[in-house]
């Protein structure tokens, strides 16, 4: 599903130079869910963006299904986002002025794919139903952090990448959120990609592994 | 497509949510389109009525024949220059009286007039004959309909036995007038076979035979009045009115470019959550564009409302300037077109636009990730600052240029345009560094913090600050310019006003009638005669003004320059003062000759001094009066003044009108005309006082808006503060105060801004629109005045959103200070 080969990648500014990825070869199979570990600024967010086309490489190439994301255009990039990918991210994830429930829409009705049954599963097992019609700044961290995975599992995306999803919750519901994020991929089919610095988490997906200094050990 | 309008949803929602917002962006707009719409409209109006003005046959622009002894001459005379090949045609006009109301009534001669002088086409050869064949047909504007009380086809009654031909509507005629066949007016005014002029059209076919081989000395050629062609007198008035519409309308567009910046600060979170959940770039900035424009045509709806009601509110003043500086009558009914409509649309929109062009640019460079960080945006305010202040230096080098070389009325107006917006460009600069250097003097965390957030604040103020400054600056420069000229102008009047009594008798016999009964009198210190002729100086009308020798003008008569003994050169006879439009407009000196053609010959004068004669738009001269006589003998000796003591004046008058049945236009003691004068003067800068209060209730709003939406872009840097102990009343205050210093520099900037300004109006504009220039005078105490009231604008501005702050919820601000949000 997911083929990165050689990716690299080089902050530049006008003081410095931070060569992040040096050469990432990674690769995900449909239904498969992978962990991504390291250091903090080792780079996991930074690869995560790069696969979801949101900026762009030095050199290596990034393939899912058939498709290379670094050679897209912008409209390119935004449209195979909208209807393959799943993006979870530390912060920001959720639009201020959007009730609960237009979140949880908003990729869905971007991609014209809103499946109200599917949502209200969604809705159901992450146990939103209480909160639709509030909004973002009034929900608690992990609440927000559940809109935010049910907003990505509501087109039923092919790849789902999530920077950890869980950060801001406590074991036992970090744990309760993240196996139903895996039931739930497991029942699309999707594969999952999560960066997380629990071991404990990581342990709990099918495979690890880990970057460090710029490459996939 | 759905897509595009989910988009538009989500987009839109953040103004549910943020109402304040939303009022400051459309609040913008409509003042914005409303100041500008306004005067538009007044502008379209006035413009309209000079072409109806125009459009009265021959009015203006045709040259004429006139018997300069008779009010009307026979009509044989117009049977012979036909036959001798003058394109000439027949118009006889008088002033009737209908219901108790005064009109003009032309006769015409739809037949033989000239092509040029027929601005209507109703007199074209289908309505010939209905125009000619009894029982004919009364021309008449809307506005003289409604004057007469009657509807279309109407026959009023002029008197017992004369029943005009019916009423038909002509909107293009300017109102007061009937227009109807020369045939029937001559019936109507009971003068047949006599007409009032001849008009002389353009073409000419073949030679024609000189006039006095004709006419003998019957008639005289009169060319056509270049300068009465209204619309181009009062070009200048109008320039004024676009100029102030111009600048308000910038002013707006200040308030539109935050309100549209902050909005798109605000939005910037959604906006990225957006991208990444798949919007293209593309579709964003056609969604984000769809948006303003819709917005924009709403509010540029209301502003064009707006507009309508404050040209409503500002005509009779309008109406009232050009009468009392041009002479020009325009209706006081506000008629608009269609164009009107659409030209204020279209304004709005692409202001609004424009406005949030730096906004589009900043947000489609900005990588998706960068973008949800707000400080991004500040983070390139350095380079900004300096780009600016490069800018500013240009702009400012270019108004200098313009002020050395420029010699036009643009030129002045590309002057005060350079200037201001090099001013306000510079002013984020100035206010950067005063910020930067107060921070350095400073001790205390505190107060060090204060400074260096005041200058993390500026970039989000700064476009409020600029049309403060503007403002301020255009209204001290403004009310310099009207006090100084209002204070010239009264002192001028003072020593202008010579004589104590003036009269203009009917004719030159009653004159004469009059001087022999006031020689009879005792009460009587003096009388002053003068004399009043026309020349044509390169192809201008110019006055001659006669003045006596006497006493009265070498003490008060005011000159702005003269040689020694101007007044014993005067009298010599060969000499003149020349007023200072005319010395401008010809460039002539003292020491130098102005030649004129005379009925008697042609004339060398020397120039000896020159006047200021503010508010006549034609140029004048004055010589010795009796010289004048000698080369103007036809000229009238109707005119004079007296000198009486002041106790004498009112028995004077009393007994003057009373034998000679004279009305307020032939008798008129000195203090009425004065009252006249400053009554006229005072509504000439009505409208420009109005308009400047707008700008500075419009800079307001700029203020209070920025503040608004900055209140709460603010609150993550105030929130640790509150976190680590200051109250939310201590933070309120320094905010407050904070504000108001920031508000006070730029109020003091504005003040020598302001004076800059006045003096590009006096010394620039003004020569050249009017062809006079004041003395320079300044006003501290309304300065000091107008600086209370942008001071106090500005603390109600801070006021609102300082009380949000100091009312806050502390919930509210946890939450802030724990999401950084
Ligand atoms: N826009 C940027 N410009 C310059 N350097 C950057 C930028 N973004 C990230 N970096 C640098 O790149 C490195 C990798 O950052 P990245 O955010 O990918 O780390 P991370 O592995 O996700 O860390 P964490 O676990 O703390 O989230 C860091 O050293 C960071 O400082
Ligand atoms: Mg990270």
């Amino acid at each position: 599903m997911l083929n990165v080969v050689n990716l690299s990648k080089t902050y530049r500014s006008a003081q410095d130079e931070v060569s992040v990825l040096r050469g990432v070869d990674l690769r995900i199979a449909a239904g498969e869910s992978v962990a991504l570990t390291g250091e903090s600024g080792s780079g996991k967010s930074t690869l995560l963006h790069l696969i979801a086309g949101l900026d762009d490489a030095d050199g290596g190439e990034v393939w899912i299904a058939t498709t290379q994301v670094l050679g897209l255009s912008d409209a390119a990039r935004a449209t195979l986002r909208r209807q393959q990918l799943g993006l979870i991210f530390q912060q920001f994830n959720l639009v201020p002025s959007l009730s609960v429930a237009d979140n949880l829409a908003l990729q869905a009705r971007l991609a014209d794919r809103h499946d109200p049954a599917w949502q209200a599963e969604l809705v159901e097992r992450l146990g939103l139903g209480e909160m639709m019609k509030r909004y973002p700044e009034q929900l608690s961290g992990g609440q927000q952090q559940r809109v935010a995975i049910g907003r990505a599992l509501a087109v039923k995306p092919a790849l789902l990448l999530a920077d950890e999803p869980t950060g801001n919750l406590d074991e036992a519901t970090a744990d309760d959120v993240l196996h139903l994020t895996r039931d739930l991929v497991a029942r699309s089919g999707c594969a999952f990609l999560m960066v997380t610095h629990s071991a404990r988490l990581a342990a709990m997906l099918d495979r690890q592994v880990h970057l460090h200094a710029g490459r996939i050990a | 497509m759905s897509r595009a309008l989910w988009i538009l949803a989500v987009l839109m929602s953040h103004w549910r949510r943020h109402p304040m917002q939303f009022a400051t962006l459309v609040t913008g707009l409509i003042a914005a389109t409303a100041l500008w719409s306004g005067v538009q409209a007044l502008n379209q109006q006035a413009r309209a009525s000079y072409d109806r003005a125009a459009a009265i046959f021959g009015g203006t622009r045709t040259a004429t024949l006139i018997d300069p002894a008779h009010a009307v001459f026979p009509q044989q005379l117009f049977v012979d220059l036909r036959r001798a090949g003058w394109p000439v045609s027949p118009v006889l006009e008088d002033r009737v009286q209908i219901g108790g109301r005064s009109f003009r009534l032309l006769g015409i001669d739809p037949v033989t007039l000239p092509p040029e002088a027929a601005a209507i086409s109703t007199v074209g050869p289908r309505q010939l004959a209905a125009f000619i064949a009894p029982p004919g047909r009364t021309l008449v504007a809307p506005e003289t309909l409604q004057d007469l009380g009657l509807r279309d086809g109407a026959t009023p009654q002029l008197n017992d036995t004369v029943t005009l031909p019916p009423l038909q509507l002509e909107p293009r005629l300017a109102p007061g007038v009937l227009v109807m066949d020369i045939g029937m007016a001559q019936r109507a005014l009971n003068k047949p076979n006599e007409i009032s002029r001849l008009l002389v059209g353009q073409q000419t076919q073949g030679m024609r035979p000189p006039l006095e081989s004709i006419t003998g000395s019957t008639l005289q050629l009169v060319q056509p009045d270049a300068e009465s062609d209204l619309a181009r007198l009062t070009d200048s008035f109008h320039l004024n009115l676009t100029a102030f519409g111009l600048l308000s309308f910038l002013v707006g567009l200040f308030i539109v470019n935050s309100a549209v910046g902050l909005a798109f600060e605000q939005r910037l979170p959604t906006i990225r959550t957006l991208r990444a959940c798949g919007a293209s770039l593309r579709m964003l900035t056609a969604v984000l564009i769809a948006e303003l424009v819709a917005i924009s045509l709403a509010a540029g709806l209301l502003g064009l409302i707006g507009g309508y009601l404050i040209a409503a509110a500002l005509l009779p003043d309008v109406a009232a300037s050009l009468r009392g500086l041009y002479g020009a009558r325009i209706p006081g009914q506000l008629a608009l077109d269609p164009q009107w409509w659409l030209s204020g649309l279209a304004m709005s929109t692409l202001g609004a636009l424009a406005a949030a062009a730096s906004s589009f640019v900043k947000m489609a460079r900005l990588p998706v990730l960068a973008a949800a960080m707000p400080a991004a945006w500040h983070e390139t305010q350095q380079r900004w600052l300096r780009l600016q202040g490069g800018l500013a230096m240009s702009m400012i080098f270019t108004a200098a240029g313009m002020a050395w070389f420029g010699d036009s009325l643009m030129s002045g107006f590309a002057l005060l345009a350079t200037l201001l917006l090099g001013a306000a460009l510079a002013l984020p600069v100035v206010l950067d560094a005063t910020l930067d250097m107060g921070a350095r003097w400073s001790r205390g965390p505190l107060i060090n913090w204060s400074w260096a957030d005041s200058r993390q604040q500026l970039p989000g103020l700064s476009l409020a600050l600029m049309a403060l400054l503007l403002a301020l600056a255009v209204n001290v420069g403004v009310g310099t310019m009207v006090s100084s000229f209002s204070t010239t102008f009264l002192r001028w009047l003072d020593g202008r006003l010579a004589a104590d009594v003036y009269i203009s008798a009917t004719t030159d016999a009653q004159a004469s009638a009059i001087k022999a009964w006031l020689a009879q009198r005792h009460d009587i210190d003096a009388v002053l005669p003068s004399g009043r002729a026309e020349v044509q100086i390169d192809g201008a009308p110019v006055e001659i003004l006669g003045l006596a020798d006497h006493a009265t003008y070498r003490d008060r008569w005011p000159l702005l320059q003269a040689t020694a003994n101007v007044w014993d050169k005067l009298r010599d006879g060969d000499a003149a003062l020349v007023s200072e439009q005319l010395a401008r407009r010809l460039k002539l000196d003292v020491g130098g000759r102005l030649p004129i053609l005379t009925p008697a010959g042609p004339w060398s004068l020397g120039i000896v001094g020159v006047y200021a004669d503010y508010g006549n738009p034609k140029g004048q001269f004055a010589v010795n009066v009796d010289a004048m006589f000698e080369h103007f003998p036809e000229a009238l000796r109707t005119r004079f003044g007296l000198r009486v003591a002041p106790a004498h004046i009112d028995t004077v008058v009393n007994a003057l009108r009373r034998q000679f049945d004279l009305d307020s236009r032939q008798l008129a003691d000195q203090a009425t005309v004065k009252t006249e004068s400053k009554r006229i003067f005072n509504r000439t800068f009505a409208v420009t006082t109005a308009l400047n209060a707008f700008t500075l209730g419009v800079a307001g709003i700029a203020l209070l808006t920025s503040l608004l939406t900055l209140g709460n872009a603010r609150l993550p840097q105030l929130a640790p503060l509150w976190a680590i102990g200051l109250t939310r009343r201590r933070l309120a205050a320094i905010e407050l105060a904070k504000t108001m210093a920031v508000a006070l520099v730029t109020a003091l900037l504005a003040l020598p801004l302001g004076l800059v300004v006045a003096w590009c109006l006096i010394a620039v504009v003004n020569v050249k629109a009017f062809g006079w220039r004041l003395p320079f005078q300044m006003f501290p105490l309304q300065m000091l005045t107008l600086l209370g009231v942008a001071m106090v604008a500005a603390l109600c501005a801070t006021l609102l959103p300082v009380l949000k702050l100091a009312r806050m919820q502390p919930a509210k601000l946890i939450r802030i200070f724990a999401d950084e949000r």
